[in-house]
């Protein structure tokens, strides 16, 4: 095995931590011999974080990487929603305000893609004095990879934190009716509605009901079902009868064990109800677990189980969504912000960010590192839902530009199933409301 | 300097006769400027820029192109943006009457005598200072139907729990209490100046004849005070036509599109889907409405003042 700063063994980990306390007395750190992270200095660059945990972890550690190679950093981090009309307006305008990017594959990949707005970061990926040897493509979890390549296979990004879709369960609601861990769509109806007591206040299941927020259940349950949204050839295929049997699965759950106005709760308003300790399942990213083990705002401390996605009758697979972080194509410091990336998402800060709970990196090294996972602050079966849902990863949502209008018109349509309405019509008219606008991005 | 070239009393008068207004003095223009490329920057510009994106397809990130009247056309056939645009008329219309009502009533009251009246009315206009974003995330939280203050205390009263902004059936009512909660005591201040303003002979004389209270309200108090509630109702159908903040930050127009405004599905359409085109040929639509219901108020009005009803 070969030792790198990315990737130490555990002898070059023991001297590297002493190193770095020594250096850390005279204010300097260790570089890699084979990249001359110097190479830069006195370069300014500008970085746009979307603010989550994850941006906040860069912003962090953000000094270490200025100490590192004399690059003076300005990052500026705004909300998702903000971040992602900023960029985009910014980018569109072929001068953004920024050589770095932080964006949200499931949202943005397409759209920047289409934009030519990123920059192409295979030639700084082969080049030794940029890349450090460590970081090499096989050590990606394949849906990072496919997210960080564009259609003609040039890395556009590099990925930094990938979010699994995972059932979180309350396992003392489960033993008190003698219930154990569904390992089908099947078992987990069953379960659900085995756990629902209205008079009682507990509720066997909750996900997502808002518009848009709700999408993401649906297509997750579809992946079950052997479908997708887009068929091979690139055309909607969202009345098959994968994406039927999603819809009428989202909607039993939802509308026989869920709570009361569970049409209007997004992950926030799930989590906060599963907290309390009346939930028995909660379905969503796996991101969303640190509040759960923290007794300051959790009534379930030491009682949940993370559950990897039970099976569906055709296939498992956990919905996988994730960020990335590349360089602007109107950069003038595309080699220096490259090497922001590359420290963004290097096994000390993958490291950092699975142990504090706020990211998943898509580095296989940083997962399987012993020693990283020792110092991981959620319970064992956190990381091993994550490792085993990294096996059965699929993008949870289409690779298309319109994805917010996608979410949008067919979230509308999973609203409605929750007050009543007939699935295969409702996902027929998002489909014929969707169809055009489709047309009108790619044309 | 020179001397001013023209009297505007004089001016209009020059108009009047149809003659030919004088010219500004050269050296007043750098006086005008500053207001004119302001003006011209703020309010012009992105309205004539506006119009001529309404007439284009243009998605960021995208080419631009000349579409013509394509953008209005698909306005046309586009139900959510008719859903949208009867979910504002509904949400205004509540908003407006609501306050109306609960704020005059509110003014009769802190218009008499009792103890604590100061302090009360101060605690009264309260909510009206309050950041709407704040109040939004605290009605949130009041009104989930699990950890919810409202559902408890209905559930005090035997009265099960209820969805509020969690249903479509329910969303616009629950949004439009948080509105009338917050801007009722605009309404009162403004009743309450026009009570104030009231004079007392007319119910001494009512007194003689012997008209009950609801008549003295019914026929001197509410012809008195007329003028000041369009001055609420005017303010009031602004500020909730144009309403966004407590929406998208207590329900994003859910659930579905049960609360989506038609400024709502403005934004999403120009700033979520990037439909920059779209989304101004719906501001333009927009722009009309709001002008037509200017013209509709302003005539309203005319017809409340009080120098018109002593002609009547």
């Amino acid at each position: 095995m070969t030792s790198s700063i990315w990737s130490p063994t555990r002898r070059s980990f023991l001297a590297g931590s002493a190193a770095l306390g020594a250096a850390g007395l005279i204010g300097t750190r260790p570089a890699s011999a084979a990249v001359d992270w110097k190479r830069f200095a006195g370069t300014t660059l500008e970085v746009n974080l979307v603010k989550s945990p994850r941006g906040e972890t860069i912003l962090k550690y953000i000094s270490e990487f200025e100490a590192l190679t004399g690059i003076k950093v300005n990052a500026e981090a705004t909300p998702e929603q903000q971040q992602r009309q900023k960029t985009t307006i910014e980018l569109s305008s072929g001068r953004p305000s920024f050589d770095v990017v932080h964006l949200s594959y499931h949202v943005q990949k397409r759209q920047f893609e289409k934009g030519g707005w990123l920059a192409d970061l295979s030639g700084y990926f082969k080049d030794p004095s940029l890349t450090d040897p460590s970081l090499t493509e096989g050590d990606f979890a394949e849906a990072g990879l496919a997210f960080a390549k564009d259609a003609d296979g040039r890395l556009r990004t590099l990925p930094f934190s990938v979010d699994y879709w995972i059932v979180y369960w309350n396992k003392e609601l489960f033993e008190k009716k003698g219930l154990k861990y569904p390992t089908t769509f099947e078992e987990m109806v069953t379960a659900a509605e085995a756990l629902t007591d209205k008079a009682e206040g507990t509720y066997g299941f909750v996900a997502r009901g808002l518009k848009n927020a709700n999408t993401p259940v649906w297509t997750s349950f579809m992946l079950g079902y052997g479908a997708t949204p887009l068929d091979a050839s690139g055309k909607l295929a969202t009345t098959s009868e994968g994406a039927v049997e999603a819809a009428k699965l989202y909607q039993r759950l939802m509308s026989k064990s869920a709570p009361v106005g569970v049409s209007g709760f997004n992950w926030a308003e799930s989590q906060s109800a599963f907290l309390q300790g009346k939930i028995g399942m909660w379905f969503d990213g796996v991101g969303f677990a640190p509040p759960i083990e923290d007794p300051q705002k959790s009534r379930v401390v030491g009682k949940v189980g993370y559950g990897v996605m039970p099976a569906g009758p055709k296939a498992q697979a956990a919905a996988t969504t994730g960020d990335g972080i590349g360089v602007t194509e109107a950069s003038k410091n595309k080699e220096a912000a490259y090497l922001f990336c590359q420290w963004a998402i290097s096994h000390e800060m993958g490291a950092r960010l699975l142990q504090a709970g706020a990211g998943v990196p898509f580095r296989q090294s940083i997962l399987e590192d012993a020693k990283v996972r020792e110092g991981v602050k959620m319970p064992s079966a956190w990381v091993d839902a994550v490792v085993a849902s990294g096996k059965i990863s699929q993008l949870a949502l289409p690779v298309i530009i319109p994805v917010t209008e996608f979410r949008d018109i067919y979230g509308v349509g999973l609203t409605n199933m929750i007050g009543g309405a007939d699935p295969a019509k409702e996902l027929e008219s998002a489909t014929a409301q969707f169809e055009p606008v489709l047309a009108r991005s790619e044309g | 300097m020179a001397s001013v070239t023209i009297e505007p009393t004089a001016a209009r008068d020059l108009a009047a006769k149809g003659g030919k207004p004088q010219r500004l003095a050269p050296n007043y223009w750098p006086f005008v400027m500053p207001a004119l490329v302001v003006i011209g920057a703020v309010i012009v510009f992105p309205w004539v820029f506006t119009l001529w994106m309404s007439v284009n397809s243009w998605t960021l990130g995208q080419e631009q192109t000349f579409t013509g009247l394509d953008n209005y056309i698909r306005l046309a056939g586009d139900m959510r943006f008719w859903e949208s645009m009867w979910h504002t008329l509904v949400y205004t219309a509540l908003s407006v009457i609501a306050p109306l009502i609960l704020g005059t009533l509110a003014a009769l009251i802190f218009d008499g005598e009792f103890p604590l009246r100061g302090f009360l009315r101060g605690v009264f206009v309260m909510p009206m200072m309050a950041t709407p974003v704040a109040i939004a995330l605290v009605w949130t939280m009041m009104f989930h139907p699990q950890l919810g203050v409202l559902n408890y205390l209905l559930s005090l009263i035997g009265i099960g729990a209820q969805e509020w902004i969690y249903n479509q059936s329910t969303v616009i009512p629950a949004l439009v209490l948080v509105e009338t909660w917050q801007w009722t005591p605009l309404i009162m201040l403004i009743v309450l100046g026009g009570l104030a303003a009231v004079p007392r002979e007319p119910y001494e004389s009512a007194e003689i004849d012997g008209a009950n209270a609801w008549q003295k309200f019914r026929y001197l108090t509410l012809p008195m005070i007329a003028p000041f509630l369009m001055i609420g109702v005017i303010i009031r159908s602004i500020d909730a036509v144009k309403s966004f903040d407590i929406i998208y930050a207590m329900t994003q127009g859910g659930p579905g599109t049960a609360s989506e405004t038609i400024n709502i599905y403005l934004y999403n359409t120009a700033f979520s889907y990037y439909d920059i085109g779209y989304g101004s040929a719906m501001a333009v639509v927009f722009f009309f409405v709001i002008i037509a219901l200017s013209f509709v108020l302003m005539m309203v009005r005319a017809r409340t003042n009080w120098s018109d009803m002593e002609e009547r």
